[in-house]
């Protein structure tokens, strides 16, 4: 039940929503003003998670920031990897292997549907609904088994590499990724049994932080929350990177943009994932995951332990202002992360280091929506809106 | 009465509160400790099953835990009141059952015990009476905090027991008008031992009002707003900590039991059930009738576990909504059709009949009413498949 925010019965009451507030995961602040259950005004406040990421850059050569990109968005890190090397290719206009690409994007496409699953079990757990984040989070600890068995980590997997991978896949991980593709539509259709036609959920998110799509494209809203405003813009088709021209998959574009728009537009997006990486297993080339060139990428142990040009460059790629040296200049690449666009920014003054990395989050256009999203709603609406944005603190506040 | 007749009453009036003030801590401790296993066992984990054989004893250890915490009263608070609003809100939980008769009878040494402390004869009216005085200790301890988020969980809780003490009340007019008594035993012993004769089927709309009443009465999901630990921290207890804490914890659980053997009192058949109560001697139809008052009263709470584990959350105004536009109609709606049906053919059946038949109308008026009334969604492109995900390129 909306009320005009004009009509304020006596003093309206502050109350600061977060930082340490159980529904601001991570550590976000609204300031929100009510007038009994009815928010007035939301003010939302950033800078509690800051960590220096961007800064960082400056200091670290370009693989060794690879690591800090895990933690940006720490539900998804492989594809936080996956969107920084692609900007640094791109700058060095490399060209790497077709089997990496594939497996890059099947990496990615997993950590969307890890992504979502974990968004979908903290919104529903917002709403009251307990039992749907351990359905999410079982389905999500499957999927990190199989990253840790890839990558090493299971959060930090920092598992790409300029030009290529930290290593090739693992023997045994197609037939992984296949039981996992058979077995988690089946929790969504708990799921969606559990949620989608319940009354109850419904009404918690049926026009609940209606988004326009005018206003979600003024908010500077990408991903998911765009999509389920009406607005049909997917990177992955409008302007395809490794190979994604090449799969087939349906973009689902919602019409309301309300809470609920956004919990169907994962599920389904959770759906496509899917289908994106069957095919790349079904068409995964072989070769090499590395380019060709010891200038770039490490030189195997056969070729650095058993001849003089391989022993060379393994130390001068590690060893500091003598490895990945991209030309000076600039470039802004953008991917389509679990979240939205995910944007780097890297100028390079063409010594080791990056003179300027900017990163273009989603959630930080996100939550500049909040208040237009819960002004007018109830205090419960907050906590709806909150889960439905997937805000992370971490890529938030770089 | 003579003096060895005053004496048994005496002396089995203390043996039954004994026992049956235990039974209900015991409960309580169960309670926590079923719902953490099933709980788990519905979200595919394992819940507490350390302590003692498959985790038994895990209330215990909490338990202590709770008692060895510091005990913190911050200073912003309103010191009395703060300290007085758990036991407030424990003891209404507790006195309740004192009326609510958990099986037949026991005939020991010729003096005939009935299972119940006190047969009062407006036994129902004692038990709304003291259910709601449960709100004083939420609204209480929410104002006592001092805390913008206690004080609002406090409003929220004082606004949906009140809406839905009103449904509690109305639902049940239509068993006593049958039963033409007030007492929970004569309740009981009205409904016969055959399921068929039981209220619940008489008065299935006011049985299921009076049920989603009675959820909203402990404060459980999905009508947990009160502490609705996502929005509102903890609610009412948010500044409570060690054993005042777990006193709000144990009214919760004290409310789920005492408000499952109501229900069963009212609409289950209390201790009947084919006819197995009258099995046995004086002594042994008495346990009997108590065991399956027990295994009912078993099987209403894992309902009550059942149901918090599987939906969301209500929003305020929802709530609200529910209570006055769809319970209390419904339950009105079940007192009138109740007695002109009784009046006019004297048949059970066609009261249960009219009863469901004029609920699912009053139902289908007000929900019409209400889409006629719902303004339209902000964005005007929606059209009538708008639930489902449209796949377009």
């Amino acid at each position: 039940m909306r009320k005009d925010p004009n009509r304020v019965s006596g003093e309206p009451m502050t109350l600061n929503f977060g930082p340490q507030h159980p529904a601001t995961h991570g550590t976000l602040r609204i300031v929100v003003e009510l007038d009994g259950e009815t928010v007035l005004k939301a003010t939302p406040h950033l800078g509690y998670l800051h960590t220096g990421f961007e800064k960082l850059g400056e200091h670290h050569d370009y693989n060794q920031y690879i690591v800090v990109t895990d933690r940006m968005n720490y539900l998804s890190p492989l594809s936080n990897n996956f969107g920084y090397v692609l900007a640094v290719e791109k700058l060095m206009d490399i060209q790497v292997p077709e089997r990496c690409e594939y497996v890059r994007v099947i990496l990615a496409e997993l950590s969307r549907i890890a992504d979502h699953m974990i968004w979908l079990g903290m919104g529903a757990l917002d709403l009251g609904a307990f039992t749907v984040m351990l359905y999410g989070f079982e389905e999500r600890e499957k999927l990190y088994s199989i990253f840790e068995k890839t990558t090493g980590a299971r959060l930090t997997t920092s598992y790409t590499r300029v030009g290529g991978l930290m290593r090739d896949i693992y023997d045994g991980f197609e037939e992984d990724v296949r039981t996992f593709l058979s077995t988690f539509p089946k929790t969504l259709k708990e799921v969606h049994t559990l949620l989608t036609r319940n009354r109850i959920w419904m009404d918690r998110t049926k026009d609940v932080g209606v988004v326009s799509a005018e206003d979600a494209i003024d908010y500077g809203l990408t991903g998911p929350c765009l999509r389920a405003s009406g607005v049909d813009w997917d990177l992955r088709k409008a302007e395809p990177y490794s190979y994604y021209e090449e799969f087939d998959f349906d973009v689902p574009v919602g019409t309301n943009g309300d809470v609920y728009d956004r919990y169907l537009v994962r599920m389904e997006e959770m759906i496509q994932s899917g289908r994106i990486v069957q095919q790349a297993l079904d068409n995964l080339p072989d070769g090499p995951v590395n380019v060709d060139d010891y200038k770039i990428s490490l030189p195997t142990k056969e070729d650095a332990y058993g001849n003089i040009e391989g022993l060379i460059h393994h130390f001068k790629i590690i060893m500091d202002g003598h490895g990945v040296q991209p030309p000076a200049g600039e470039v802004y690449c953008a991917t389509e992360s679990p979240n939205g666009e995910l944007g780097f920014y890297i100028v390079s003054d063409g010594s080791g280091k990056a003179y300027r990395i900017r990163i273009r989050p989603p959630s930080f256009m996100h939550f500049q929506a909040v208040p237009h999203m819960i002004e007018g709603g109830m205090v419960s609406d907050i906590v709806a809106v909150l889960g439905s944005l997937n805000i992370i603190a971490g890529e938030l506040d770089r | 009465m003579e003096n060895s007749q005053l004496l048994v009453f005496f002396l089995s009036s203390i043996g039954k509160i004994l026992i049956i003030v235990h039974l209900l801590l015991i409960g309580v401790m169960a309670m926590i400790w079923a719902e953490r296993r099933v709980s788990g066992w519905m979200q595919d984990r394992l819940g507490p099953n350390r302590v003692g054989f498959q985790g038994i004893l895990q209330p215990i250890a909490d338990g202590l835990k709770f008692l060895f915490k510091e005990d913190l009263i911050p200073d912003h608070v309103d010191k009395p009141l703060y300290v007085l609003a758990p036991a407030m809100l424990l003891v209404p939980a507790m006195v309740t059952i004192a009326v609510v008769p958990f099986g037949s009878s026991i005939t020991i040494l010729g003096n005939e015990i009935p299972l119940q402390i006190a047969d009062i004869n407006i036994g129902i009216l004692y038990v709304l009476a003291v259910t709601s005085l449960g709100v004083y200790g939420v609204v209480l301890g929410a104002w006592a905090s001092n805390n913008k988020y206690s004080l609002l969980g406090g409003l929220r809780s004082s606004a949906q027991m009140i809406s839905y003490e009103l449904t509690l009340g109305l639902a049940i007019i239509g068993v006593l008008m049958l039963t033409s008594s007030l007492s929970l035993r004569e309740i009981a012993m009205a409904q016969g031992s055959y399921p068929w004769h039981w209220n619940f089927l008489i008065h299935f709309p006011a049985f299921l009002a009076f049920t989603t009443a009675m959820f909203a009465e402990t404060n459980r999901l999905p009508f947990d707003l009160a502490e609705a630990e996502q929005e509102l921290v903890a609610g009412y207890h948010t500044e409570y900590s060690s054993m005042k804490f777990a006193m709000f914890f144990m009214a919760e659980y004290m409310n789920m039991i005492v408000g499952s053997t109501v229900v069963v009192t009212l609409f289950l058949g209390g201790w009947h059930f084919f006819g197995l109560e009258n099995i046995g001697g004086p002594v042994w139809s008495g346990l009997i009738s108590f065991g399956i008052f027990f295994v009912k009263t078993a099987i209403f709470l894992f309902v009550f576990i059942w149901v918090r584990w599987t939906l969301p959350r209500f929003r305020y105004d929802q709530l609200m909504n529910l209570g006055w536009k769809f319970l209390l109609p419904v339950a009105l709606t079940s007192i009138v059709v109740t007695g002109t049906l009784w009046i006019m053919t004297n048949s059970r059946l066609i009261v249960g009949i009219g009863n469901v038949v004029s609920a699912f109308i009053v139902v289908s008026i007000v929900a019409g009413l209400l889409v006629m009334k719902t303004p339209k969604p902000a964005i005007q492109d929606s059209d009538e498949n708008s639930h489902q995900p449209l796949s377009t390129q």
